[in-house]
């Protein structure tokens, strides 16, 4: 039982620290409490689609608000957002502060008089710490009004599992294997010479929604033109991916397992797939899901050659919200340069502040999860590689009506060409 | 009428007044019964009269919850409703699901109660076992038995590889997926109708298995032949609420297909609720609506049906 105490007195001293840290980056904030009237007690909600790691910094606003209450609520990803999209139509029950997803912020954007406009909070100022694109993400349709700060981006890269690798006697070494795959269609063969080896259990990737996604993402116009029109049926980019995807499936490269499905997180621990496509975030996810897998995992680079990005997020404050000012001063701290140095090395969230990207603590950190992998220099280069798409009001929508028919190949439900057809009827449902 | 009459004789004023407590007494033994039911009326009017009627209205409309403007197209969603392959698809798996999980289900139930009504010891051990999956959360049972019927890990595929047969994909086949899920629908609800059987069944008379164990009955036959034409009444009441209950089964299907509110991607188990559900999370309210009344419509014609199957069901006692 002695061993337990090395990891009782670190997160203990972690607090300590934090509240060092916090106390010496709060000074701003707390003047502007002490200038106000004494203040009431207040409450504000925060509502996650995920553990975004936020518990420590709720604790570090606090200690400038000592009259805020933090609460936060968490649901499933696809029911947060519509959650969020009927509680704005009803004008009830939404949270202070919510997180918007990159699939979905192109949804919220057009409904601006439903957020508080964060320019009359003074967070203008903030336009030159980000990316120009993150930035332009959560401005209102006419570019009048703020509506979101971005809190991270999803620079793409290749996870993959070392130890399955080595079984199917593919090269381990994460330059090695990025070379094994310059493109989408090297990686297809790749998984071809995986299959031939027959690792009991494992299979190439986990399932084709994914990548597809991926290859989606990496083109320069994606689901819909600049103007919102939904070109998802003409853009020859999306049918060609769409064919890779379903040839991968012919070549029995899937271990067709949903992400972030339970199974999945089964799949992972279990390693029933060999590589999984790796957003920055997602590096947090896998750790999470499968914490047992440490050391077994390593990270090359994303097929295609960088390019997309995949996911990202951008909080927002719901007009409902009565207390817009500290909910605002609390998005500052949530989304500023600190935190998102931190939240890179904890959750890996890819900052969307580019003047991290040449930062130290970010370009030279190794990730000890992905047997470390320098995961910073990987991830940061793919950030100034990345080439923003437009993503389009219902792009949510429309990945899954495409996830629906790959997902209908690879259950041997349809032909190709038939669940193609299927999805771009259901493409006419989405209004 | 209206006297004002100080000097007004007596006899006159005891009239007024007899007159007057016969007709509260009237007013009483006629009116104050519909005070009495008032409460639940009123409360179903604000909560089910009135959402029944206000759908129907939306339903008419081209109406999304985020444009306060509502175009009136008539019968246009039901039009196009009823050309919906994807709205047919619901439907028949509603019926599959509901055939699948009542039928076993009540069998079972009555089979159980049947077990529960003798002399057994810890009886009321039994009977709370046997309400516990009623009590259980749908979305608890739901995720325990997901896992169960996973198709690379779950524990059903691991016995049928035991056995020597092949892994089964549960939630990738219809016919699989909606085994799997009026299982679960099973599980939670065959213990509570059993209770309910059981308390018919303490109602019938001792005497008449008296009689019948005499007259050399076996077990199955006093079933049969007593047990289930005693408690017909219950078999009705108890055939409705689960018909009722087997066409609104929304839980299940979503979070088998961990929140795919297609039910499948080849909609395989996309049930009439869940199919609102998808319309409903697009703010779409006006199709929803349209949906919400045809199921409504399907719910009084299947209840309608399944009542008279089993009002008219063989064997008679009384």
């Amino acid at each position: 039982m002695g061993k337990l105490r090395p990891r009782v007195v670190a997160p203990v001293l972690a607090a300590v620290l934090a509240t060092g840290v916090a106390a010496c980056g709060g000074a701003e904030g707390s003047k502007q409490a002490a200038s106000g009237a004494p203040a009431e007690k207040i409450t504000l909600t925060v509502a996650l689609f995920s553990d975004f790691h936020f518990a420590p910094l709720y604790e570090e606003f606090k200690k400038t608000h000592p009259n805020v209450e933090i609460v936060e609520r968490r649901a499933q990803f696809n029911d947060h957002h519509r959650n969020l999209t009927t509680q704005l139509a009803t004008g009830s029950g939404a949270a202070d502060v919510v997180a918007v997803e990159a699939g979905y912020i192109a949804t919220f954007t057009p409904m601006a008089d439903r957020f508080h406009d964060l320019n009359q909070y003074g967070l203008a100022r903030r336009q030159a710490d980000y990316l120009d694109w993150k930035w332009k993400q959560g401005l209102s349709p006419d570019g009048a009004r703020l509506l979101g700060l971005g809190t991270d981006v999803g620079g793409l890269a290749m996870c993959y599992r070392t130890d399955l690798f080595k079984k199917a006697g593919l090269p381990t070494d994460r330059e090695e294997v990025s070379e094994l795959w310059p493109t989408w269609e090297a990686y297809l063969e790749a998984g071809k010479r995986f299959m031939a080896a027959k690792v009991p259990g494992a299979a190439w990737f986990d399932g084709p929604g994914e990548n597809f996604r991926a290859m989606v993402d990496q083109a320069p116009v994606g689901y819909y033109d600049e103007r919102n029109n939904l070109v998802a049926a003409t853009n020859p980019d999306v049918k060609k991916a769409f064919d890779l995807s379903v040839r991968m499936i012919q070549a029995g490269l899937s271990a067709k397992l949903a992400a972030f499905s339970p199974p999945w997180n089964t799949g992972l621990t279990k390693g029933s797939f060999a590589t999984v496509i790796c957003p920055s975030w997602k590096t947090g996810s896998i750790k999470d899901a499968a914490p047992t897998t440490a050391g077994k995992w390593d990270v090359a680079a994303v097929p295609g050659g960088g390019g997309g990005n995949q996911g990202g997020t951008h909080l927002m404050l719901p007009k409902q919200g009565k207390h817009p000012k500290e909910a605002a001063e609390l998005i500052d701290l949530l989304t500023r340069k600190e935190t998102q140095l931190r939240l890179f090395t904890e959750a890996g969230a890819l900052p969307s502040i580019p003047a991290l990207y040449d930062d130290p603590a970010i370009t030279g950190f190794k990730n000890p999860f992905f047997n470390d992998a320098p995961t910073g220099k990987i991830f940061t280069d793919a950030a100034k590689a990345l080439r923003p798409q437009h993503v389009g009001p219902k792009a949510g929508d429309v990945l899954t009506a495409f996830g629906n028919a790959l997902q209908r190949v690879e259950q041997g439900k349809q032909a190709p060409e038939a669940a193609w057809e299927q999805a771009l009827k259901d493409l006419e449902r989405i209004k | 009428m209206a006297i004002r009459a100080p000097d007004r004789p007596a006899a006159v004023r005891q009239r007024r007044h007899r007159m007057r407590r016969h007709l509260v007494h009237t007013l009483d033994v006629k009116a104050s019964p519909y005070a009495y039911v008032a409460p639940f009326f009123l409360l179903f009017s604000a909560f089910g009269l009135f959402p029944l009627v206000y759908t129907a209205f939306v339903s008419l409309h081209e109406w999304t919850l985020l444009s306060d403007e509502h175009r009136f197209v008539g019968a246009g969603n039901y039009a196009t409703l009823l050309s919906d392959e994807y709205f047919w698809n619901a439907t028949v798996n509603t019926l599959s699901i509901g055939v699948l999980s009542t039928v076993p289900q009540l069998l079972l139930a009555i089979w159980l109660a049947h077990l529960l009504n003798r002399p057994l010891r810890a009886r009321t051990f039994f009977r709370v076992t046997l309400l516990l999956p009623n009590v259980t959360s749908v979305v608890a049972v739901v995720v325990i038995f997901s896992q169960l019927f996973g198709r690379d890990y779950g524990l059903i595929n691991w016995v049928l590889g035991l056995l020597g047969m092949e892994p089964i994909a549960w939630n990738e086949g219809v016919a699989s997926s909606h085994v799997a899920i009026s299982i679960m629908i099973m599980w939670r609800w065959t213990g509570y109708n059993a209770l309910i059987f059981l308390a018919a069944m303490q109602a019938v008379p001792r005497e008449l298995y008296e009689a019948a164990t005499l007259d050399g009955a076996s077990s199955l036959t006093q079933l049969r032949r007593i047990t289930i034409p005693m408690i017909r009444p219950t078999i009705v009441f108890v055939v409705v609420t689960s018909t009722i209950g087997a066409m609104q089964v929304l839980a299940e299907p979503l979070l088998f297909g961990t929140y795919s509110v297609t039910g499948g991607p080849d909609r395989q188990y996309q049930t009439l609720s869940l199919f609102i559900y998808e319309h409903f999370t697009r703010l779409d309210f006006g199709y929803a609506s349209a949906v919400s009344w045809m199921m409504f419509v399907f719910i009084v014609v299947a209840v309608g049906v399944n009542y008279l199957l089993t009002r008219r069901a063989k064997g008679s006692l009384t």
